[in-house]
């Protein structure tokens, strides 16, 4: 039986290693390899590569294919001085990664010879134990947890569709939620409107909404705009700088504001609405796909349009259509996933039943078409309420 | 016989009625045969003689605009859905 000393000179005769001079080449060549640390945790947070991945030994095996998921792509495996990474180079062989290097002399020679290093950025263990169930899915784990709190969401309306969005996205840790809302919770609310309650009727509800999300999680700075969303002051709120919009309105000429503001802005906008039973959802990616107009190149005549307060919803089908908002919209903050961009989700809750329809963009979309025709804000006229939207 | 999703929005034209069967060869002939069942759906779906601005009319989730509107053909067993703009919040 060989010792460790004789099975680890065996395998280093089997593997392809570079010295710390050799990987620093391939580091800084144009199309780099992934770097990937298979240290022990607290050797990582005291600094490691730039751009690395890490992967710690002993769980090597099971979680590799989810860091390095391209067998094509070549690695450089490295530990402190070579040996662990030799072992890691080798296993990476056998599970089928077709150009890997182990670094050696590992990073301590890296470091030695005045190479870049980066110190990790780690979630403090309080934010460890909120977020663990984020964490331990692989598409999040930390490094998606310590995106979250730079996010930027901006919520349209803080009502049936806005309450449960604006709460998940809390919990789940975005930074900073603005909610734009010019409406006072009212008793006929809180059937579905979860983050308002008996004890904040009469307050603004950007105030009732921001209170409930900040009882749920201190860490998110909520910046309130206790104004109807009009051509006058779109372009102010937006110049706060938002990541995602979140459309929860409930009238169309705010929606037709919100789309074109995101096309001409290029914010992705989560769309999400409802009446009665059913509710529909989709992800409007600015000039990669369609946008609201392409959909509907302009709102149904007064005459037509449905009475928003008249039509009625059940309570719990925001809820829904709420929350799919709120996971498409955490899903283009982290970068992962497919999202419902070129896609319309329906729902019906009287028959329980999911489907969808394709959505292509218009070439001839009056904003985001060849030539576009709509070029400044439009001020429909408020047909909800049966008032101009813009006196 | 093709099956015809109707929206919550245009149920008062159809009785209350959440589907219905239609018949016709093409898009234009099976909402010639729905509206001259429910007339109340032409101020809906129909404006200058094309599919009104505001509506969306999908068979098997494909929207006739991108195909070839109102002639875009309807087989048997395909499902037809009626999707206006619907703003509530």
């Amino acid at each position: 039986m060989p010792s460790y000393r004789e099975l680890l000179q065996q395998v280093k005769a089997e593997i392809e290693e570079v010295d710390a001079p050799g990987a620093r080449e391939l580091f800084d060549a144009a199309d780099p390899p992934l770097f990937v640390d298979v240290r022990e945790p607290d050797e990582w947070n005291d600094g490691h590569i730039p751009g690395a991945v890490h992967v710690s030994r002993g769980h090597f095996e099971s979680r590799i294919e989810q860091a390095a998921p391209d067998r094509a792509r070549p690695i450089v495996v490295y530990c402190a001085g070579g040996s662990r990474s030799a072992f890691a180079a080798k296993t990476l062989e056998e599970l089928g990664y077709e150009n890997v290097v182990s670094l050696a002399g590992g990073y301590t020679d890296w470091k030695r010879n005045g190479f870049p290093t980066q110190l990790p950025r780690t979630l403090d263990a309080e934010k460890r134990s909120r977020y663990s169930r984020h964490i331990l899915i692989p598409e999040v784990g930390v490094e998606g947890q310590l995106k979250l709190p730079e996010s930027r969401i901006l919520l349209i309306g803080a009502g049936g569709l806005g309450s449960p969005a604006s709460l998940y996205l809390a919990a789940a840790g975005v930074g900073t939620i603005g909610i734009v809302d010019d409406d006072r919770v009212d008793a006929s609310n809180l059937q579905r409107q979860i983050a308002h309650s008996t004890e904040t009727l009469g307050d603004w509800k950007a105030d009732s909404a921001k209170a409930t999300i900040e009882a749920l999680n201190p860490d998110v700075n909520v910046i309130t705009y206790k104004e109807r969303l009009t051509s006058e002051n779109v372009e102010r709120i937006l110049a706060d700088g938002w990541d995602v919009i979140v459309d929860g309105a409930d009238n169309f000429p705010t929606r037709y504001l919100v789309n074109d503001a995101a096309v001409w802005h290029d914010i992705p906008l989560v769309h999400g609405s409802i009446y009665r039973f059913e509710g529909q959802v989709s992800v409007f990616k600015p000039h990669e796909g369609p946008c609201y107009r392409c959909l509907f190149p302009q709102p149904p005549p007064p005459e037509l349009a449905p009475s928003c307060a008249e039509g009625g919803v059940l309570g719990v089908l925001p809820g829904i259509v709420g929350s799919l908002q709120a996971s498409e919209a955490l899903k283009l903050a982290l970068g992962i996933g497919e999202s419902l961009a070129g896609r319309l989700l329906l729902f019906d809750a009287l028959s329980t039943e999911f489907s969808e329809v394709t959505l292509r963009r218009d070439p001839a979309c009056p904003v985001c078409g060849e030539n576009p025709t709509i070029t400044d804000y439009v001020d429909y006229v408020e047909f909800c309420q049966g008032r101009p939207a813009h006196a | 016989m093709k099956t015809v999703r109707i929206p919550p929005t245009l149920r008062p034209e159809t009785g209350g009625e959440r589907q219905v069967t239609a018949t016709g060869a093409t898009v234009r002939e099976l909402l010639d045969d729905l509206i001259a069942r429910f007339p109340g759906l032409r101020a809906q779906l129909v404006e200058d003689d094309d599919i009104a601005p505001f509506v969306n009319v999908y068979v098997e989730g494909e929207d006739v605009r991108t195909l070839d509107g109102l002639e875009t053909p309807v087989q048997d067993g395909d499902t037809v859905i009626l999707l206006p703009a619907m703003a509530g919040g």
